[in-house]
């Protein structure tokens, strides 16, 4: 049913990317070196994550299983910290991103997992594995959204901020304008990839069943709840770490505190 | 009314001094001397240590809002959150009067922010202030982007503060202004706050 792939027909496919690189050379636009080391990255990652897989749905064990999701949550923390520009100082950047998003992926997965798909056991590694990599892979998208727009702004408007502040508005009222474009700005992929599903885009997950031939009226009941767990792990994970990023961003006694800022060290 | 003890930050040495009611003291100082942080020191705007209270009153007593709507900074540069210019204003009707006798058009509440020029946001930014009747003001250059007449009424709304009753501290750059409002003077170099 399935028609096999072999390496030879994934290097056929390699070499539209060889061609990629050649433009880029021709046009001097530097990215034949970024786009080569992501696509080894891509190959090795995810040859070692099929040799994993292979074994992890083997062995069958809960406890490999939640060590699994464990790794994966903080590749992901890592993940969403790369990409701030400024970021809180020391582990309080780290600690809310992964706290949020593993406490987000965590419930929506659970609930997933126990009531619309139950597999038999309900950790069963081959649903919540991959299960838990979509949404982490969204949620982690959404909280770094978040969390940089968030602390980007926060420094940018510093004397609005303040100039409410003084006039003695609560810090919750004077980050509120913040806040919000926050969470707008992070929201909004999911919004739009909701809203360009099956006209535009024809989700990866579905395709992948379609193409393993699953009934498509089944992957679409599947792309349909995945959907509806990856907004809803988003939606948690950028709005706890957007609140408690506010908290720390000012104190009891209603400061701003930028000085818990560090920029990111220049590569 | 207020009476400071021993207030030190980071860049700030402890610092004791009183402010009476209606009365205006001057701050000066070379640029980067400290004499901003003084300022936000007072309105509790960064952490500091020592002693500040108002009328008895213990500054960490009082919730920190609250501490601020009756002990108010005004910074140097002014800020902005909403895009029209009423939308700043606790009261429209009462900072719109104001407005006026700091001789900004009648119209200006329904002016977009952007249109603002520096004067003109640096006398809106007080306004905002002052119609929350705060019983001390710390004013940061309150009339440095402003020409002599501007000034002037900037002034003369400060001098019926001061007859109100409230504490008027003014960090200035031109001895002249100093000498027009105030009878003493704060030094700051450094960090350290000398009376004189």
């Amino acid at each position: 049913m399935l028609v096999t792939l072999h390496y030879a027909d994934l290097a056929m496919a390699a070499l539209l990317l060889l061609v990629n690189g050649g433009l880029s050379t021709a046009l001097a636009l530097g990215l034949a070196r970024p786009l080569l080391v992501a696509a080894l990255r891509m190959v090795v990652q995810l040859s070692l994550v099929g040799l994993v897989l292979t074994r992890l749905f083997a062995l069958e064990s809960p406890w490999l299983t939640l060590g699994a999701a464990l790794v994966m949550l903080l590749f992901a923390g890592q993940e969403t910290m790369a990409r701030q520009e400024r970021r809180l100082a020391g582990w309080w950047s780290y600690g809310i991103g992964t706290g949020a998003m593993g406490a987000a992926a965590g419930i929506v997965l659970l609930l997933g997992l126990s009531t619309a798909v139950r597999p038999d056991p309900w950790w069963d590694a081959r649903y919540a594995i991959p299960m838990l990599g979509m949404v982490l892979g969204n949620a982690m998208s959404g909280v770094g959204l978040a969390l940089h727009t968030l602390t980007a702004t926060a420094a940018r408007e510093r004397a609005a901020i303040e100039a409410q502040l003084a006039l003695g508005c609560t810090r919750w009222t004077a980050l509120r304008p913040i806040l919000r474009h926050a969470l707008r700005t992070a929201l909004m992929p999911t919004i739009n990839s909701m809203a360009a599903m099956g006209v535009v885009a024809l989700p990866g997950m579905m395709t992948g069943q379609i193409l393993s031939g699953v009934d498509p009226g089944e992957a679409v009941k599947y792309q349909i709840l995945i959907m509806f767990l990856i907004s809803g792990a988003t939606g948690l994970g950028v709005l706890a770490a957007s609140l408690a990023t506010v908290r720390r961003l000012s104190d009891r006694r209603h400061r701003l505190r930028l000085d818990r800022l560090v920029r990111r060290r220049q590569a | 009314m207020l009476t400071v003890r021993n207030l030190s930050t980071t860049v700030l040495k402890p610092a004791t001094f009183r402010l009476e009611t209606g009365e205006c003291v001057a701050v000066q100082g070379k640029s980067g001397s400290g004499k901003s942080v003084l300022l936000r020191a007072l309105a509790d705007l960064d952490p500091s240590t020592g002693e500040v209270r108002l009328n008895g009153a213990l500054r960490e007593e009082v919730p920190a809002p609250l501490w601020r709507r009756r002990v108010t900074y005004v910074a140097a540069e002014s800020g902005w959150w909403e895009d029209r210019v009423g939308a700043h204003f606790a009261r429209p009707d009462r900072a719109a009067a104001l407005a006026g006798a700091l001789g900004l058009p009648g119209e200006v509440m329904d002016w977009p922010v952007a249109r603002l020029s520096t004067g003109e946001r640096q006398r809106l930014a007080l306004v905002r202030a002052l119609v929350q009747g705060p019983e001390v003001l710390l004013l940061d250059e309150p009339t440095g982007p402003l020409d002599a007449e501007a000034t002037e009424r900037v002034e003369a709304l400060l001098r019926a503060e001061l007859a109100r009753g409230a504490g008027v501290l003014i960090v200035t750059h031109s001895p002249e202004q100093a000498v027009r409002l105030a009878r003493r003077h704060l030094h700051v170099a450094d960090g350290v706050v000398t009376e004189g």
